[in-house]
């Protein structure tokens, strides 16, 4: 990996990540948004992290797999109740690497 | 409980901006850790690792930008997917806008540096409550900078005794976090069908080969149909 290439990526990804953080802030003290501007951008996270999240649950390969044997779509149930229950990011992901970490030392995969 | 430990710590200085931001760290340590590793394992430097972590302080955004470099996906592409998935952030400047008037510009650039989505958490539930505080606030975006950079150096300097990755499960941190974050966004029937429309087109882009801007695409796609059928909700009850 051209690791001159990656810092110059994390750059982008920096200036890309800062200024949606700091316009508004600064510019907004006084003004707001469109309406519904406002309504798309709360819509935004919801969709994106569905968006992110559902094709390593349900993809092996380039296909669907719903299978017992795919291992990271059912640890989703446990780990969903998890976050359902305790609303923690700390709580739910030491559940869920710790279901999957379980099931493959008892099945030895 | 942190309330019940220091009864007076909600007094907006930055010891109370230290003892909120306790949760924020006990979420992004083992996080940033995960991070560290599978960043290491993807092929980045221990610097990059730490600089990405240090720069850009946005965990999801970053997880998935090493999925993107593992698989060599060209540079615009995974600054526009940074880009989109962290666009979030704008909404929370906007809403903390009216609260930061008559800050000096330097702090806050400062604040909005730290301005992650545990951070927003803490900080709506202050402005409901009265004005923010700005040591308070600064201190609470600093530990999260801090606790996220803190966590991607162990994970750096664990990444090369931990061997046994997948034993771990630390693969799986990244879906468990997204689990989280989604679980916590779902507030409304309408959320929830956004988000099941953005996972089924984004699943199904990819299964079309569209890989590379499935999640971009998905999200503008779902999003725009949110907001649409909003509107078509309020004038068919109006």
């Amino acid at each position: 990996m051209d690791q001159h290439a990656v810092f110059l990526i994390i750059l982008g990804m920096t200036a890309v990540t800062y200024l949606p953080r700091l316009l508004p802030a600064l510019l907004l003290s006084s003004r707001r948004l469109p309406r519904p501007v406002e309504i798309w951008l709360g819509y935004v996270p919801a969709a994106v992290l569905a968006a992110m999240l559902a094709p390593t649950l349900v993809l092996r390969d380039g296909a669907i797999a719903l299978g017992f044997d795919n291992l990271f779509l059912w640890a989703a149930v446990p780990t969903t109740l998890v976050a359902i229950a305790t609303r923690s990011l700390f709580a739910t992901v030491l559940a869920g690497m710790a279901v999957v970490a379980a099931t493959r030392w008892f099945t030895g995969a | 409980m942190i309330e019940q430990v220091l009864p007076r710590a909600d007094d907006g200085s930055w010891l109370s901006g230290l003892a909120k931001s306790t949760p924020i760290l006990l979420g992004y340590l083992p996080v940033g850790f995960a991070f560290g590793i599978l960043a290491l394992e993807t092929g980045l430097s221990p610097v990059n690792t730490i600089a990405m972590s240090a720069l850009v302080l946005g965990a999801a955004s970053q997880l998935v930008a090493i999925g993107q470099l593992a698989v060599g996906m060209p540079a615009p592409t995974i600054i526009a997917t940074t880009f989109i998935v962290n666009l979030r952030h704008m909404l929370m400047a906007s809403a903390l806008a009216p609260y930061l008037r008559g800050w000096p510009r330097w702090r806050i650039a400062v604040f909005a540096y730290g301005l992650t989505d545990e951070a927003f958490a803490l900080h709506a539930e202050r402005v409901t409550r009265g004005p923010l505080m700005p040591p308070e606030a600064v201190t609470i975006n600093l530990m999260a900078h801090g606790s996220w950079v803190a966590g991607t150096v162990l994970g750096v300097v664990a990444g090369r005794l931990v061997a046994d990755i997948e034993g771990l499960g630390i693969d799986y941190a990244l879906a468990a976090m997204f689990i989280a974050l989604l679980v916590l966004q779902i507030r409304s029937l309408l959320l929830l069908a956004v988000a099941g429309a953005s996972a089924a087109i984004a699943v199904g882009l990819a299964l079309a080969g569209i890989d590379y801007w499935n999640v971009v695409i998905a999200t503008l796609i779902a999003a725009t149909a949110g907001v649409g059928i909003r509107s078509w909700i309020s004038t068919r009850s109006s």
